[in-house]
């Protein structure tokens, strides 16, 4: 999320060119020339080949298996995060402080635990795997899976977004519409929904932003089969195993393309959003 | 600050019906999506009771993991909460062109997959690498070893400090800063006896994120680590091993101390803020 800046006059402070200095000479080591020995690499590659890689159809359909599950993950969490928001900010109940702070879960437990975790609920013999084996409902080594722990990795994205907005909403907005006679359901519509569709829309993008590069939880119960479960950062890293550095660099430059155009958007929503509220203040 | 929801006679969804239906459903699915997974590490680690889980837990390969773990969140952690210190107090102290590019480069290892971190690290220090024929030469291994795991840790979690810090030092403004320099004070001084002492609380909780991310990093590690058991395995690494080997108690157990990490962090992040709102509060009725 960017952070806003407002100052703007000259200051008497010392230390702006060793703190400058130290700032971008660690962003330039740390940051910078790793991902600018990444688009070196893949401008070695050459657009044939790029295109070839890109458009095998194992890279195609890795693409495919990620770009659904990423969505389908994403679309729990934007009810499930706006439902958690709601609860959190309207009502009051045992428990609340406790489950505000299981909301911060999946940012703090490791991937690698999460995923652990999430096959072994979701396994044929697991708490959740054994009543869905029933329904012959299969989630481990499935796309579902993936979607899963995708979903379980992005839960606090729309809460925290949505979270702030709502509890800075005026009641009195509601209580107007509420006094010349609006339902529920309408006033819900009309008046509160719009005010957290900018908060909303850049909680999901972040959340299917972090469910593509999503890697940890997903090895553990995707099954990694190519064509079925296999997502892009995974293709990514067999590819470095097989030492074909051209297509793991071809298909890592594209995965970030399209983080950056995903951080593109979340900005420009979040730009939009800042107007909307400046507006109303 | 939430406001006393009784305060207004008609609210959207305050009816009986509708508010007890919908937290129910939020807690049933909080219950299944959080809980159980949480539940479930800690059920598996100890089903056999405490004797095998110590015992699981106190392989040596797992032992050695924790170490190097550890050492990387020692060596990432004051590294990092440096960094963030030396940004913040960059682009809230100053105004200068390229104030908001620099904050969202700073930013920017959020928005990356850790994978691709990976394989952005390797193109730099590996074989075929920039820097890989200078390395060789002079017989210097970084990829495949710890320098390598320290040096994707730090990409990883570089946003971490910054981010706690920079909302609150903005929002503090320079007022404070430019008394202390008018009437004499160093830099340093400054930095030391004014400004941290007024940011110490999300400094820690900013250095808490960092440790966990450190300790739990996968994706990224797993690509430069070359992962050989025994020597450049982290925890996080250690566990995948385990789980393929059909070790699973073993996984689980040290899956626990990586989820007691998580756990210290999010109750670390609850005393933060509770005290914020407490010095929030003292200060209003200074005021």
């Amino acid at each position: 999320m960017r952070l806003s800046l407002g100052l703007s006059r000259p200051t008497v402070i010392p230390g702006f060119r060793l703190s400058l200095g130290l700032t971008l000479a660690y962003l330039g080591l740390i940051v910078l020339l790793p991902i600018a020995a990444l688009l070196l690499k893949s401008a070695d590659v050459g657009l044939a080949r790029y295109i070839a890689i890109i458009t095998s159809p194992r890279t195609l359909a890795s693409f495919q298996v990620t770009f659904t599950t990423a969505a389908a993950a994403t679309l729990f969490n934007a009810v499930y995060g706006l439902a958690l928001a709601w609860v959190l900010v309207r009502y009051e109940f045992p428990g609340k402080r406790l489950l505000d702070a299981l909301v911060d879960v999946p940012f703090a437990l490791p991937t690698a635990v999460a995923g652990l975790a999430l096959t072994t609920l979701f396994a044929k013999n697991g708490w959740f795997g054994a009543p869905l084996a029933e329904l012959g409902i299969q989630v481990a080594y499935a796309p579902a899976g993936i979607a899963c722990a995708m979903a379980f990795t992005s839960i606090p994205f729309v809460v925290r977004t949505v979270q702030p907005v709502l509890e800075d909403l005026e009641p009195e907005l509601e209580e107007a519409a509420a006094t010349l006679g609006a339902t529920d359901g309408y006033i819900f519509r009309s008046v509160i929904f719009p005010a957290l569709f900018p908060a909303f829309l850049a909680g999901a993008s972040l959340a299917f932003a972090r469910s593509l590069g999503e890697f940890g939880a997903v090895v553990f119960i995707a099954g990694n089969q190519p064509f079925r479960t296999e997502i892009v950062a995974l293709l990514t890293y067999i590819r470095l195993e097989e030492y074909d550095y051209s297509a793991a660099a071809a298909i890592a430059v594209t995965l970030l393309a399209v983080a950056f155009v995903m951080l593109l958007v979340v900005n420009l929503i979040q730009a939009w959003h800042q107007r909307h509220t400046v507006g109303e203040e | 600050m939430a406001r006393p929801t009784n305060r207004y006679r008609v609210r959207v969804g305050d009816a009986p019906a509708f508010r007890r239906t919908i937290t129910a459903l939020v807690l049933a699915t909080t219950a299944l999506v959080l809980l159980a997974p949480l539940s479930i590490i800690f059920a598996e680690a100890f089903r056999r009771g405490l004797g095998p889980y110590l015992e699981a837990l106190a392989r040596p390969d797992t032992l050695h993991a924790m170490g190097l773990t550890v050492f990387a969140a020692l060596v990432c952690v004051p590294v990092n909460v440096a960094f963030g210190i030396a940004a913040a107090w960059t682009v809230t102290k100053f105004t200068f062109p390229g104030r908001s590019l620099l904050l969202a480069l700073v930013e920017l290892p959020f928005s990356i997959s850790p994978i691709i971190a990976g394989v952005a690290y390797l193109f730099v220090y590996g074989a075929q690498g920039l820097l890989g024929p200078f390395l060789a030469e002079h017989d210097i291994k970084i990829m495949f070893a710890v320098p390598a795991i320290i040096l994707a840790s730090l990409f990883v979690t570089a946003p971490f400090v910054v981010r706690e810090l920079v909302p609150l030092m903005m929002a503090q403004g320079r007022d404070q800063e430019e008394a202390a320099v008018s009437l004499g004070a160093s830099g340093f001084q400054t930095l030391r006896l004014v400004t941290l002492p007024n940011v110490k609380l999300a400094l820690l909780y900013g250095a808490a994120l960092c440790n966990a991310r450190v300790m739990g990093e996968f994706g990224a590690v797993s690509v430069v680590s070359g992962n050989i058991r025994g020597q450049t395995s982290t925890l996080p690494l250690q566990i995948e091993l385990l789980y393929q080997d059909s070790q699973v108690l073993a996984a689980f157990a040290a899956a626990t101390v990586l989820a007691g990490v998580a756990l210290f962090t999010l109750v670390a992040k609850f005393l933060i803020e509770r005290a914020q709102a407490a010095r929030a509060a003292a200060s209003l009725e200074d005021a």
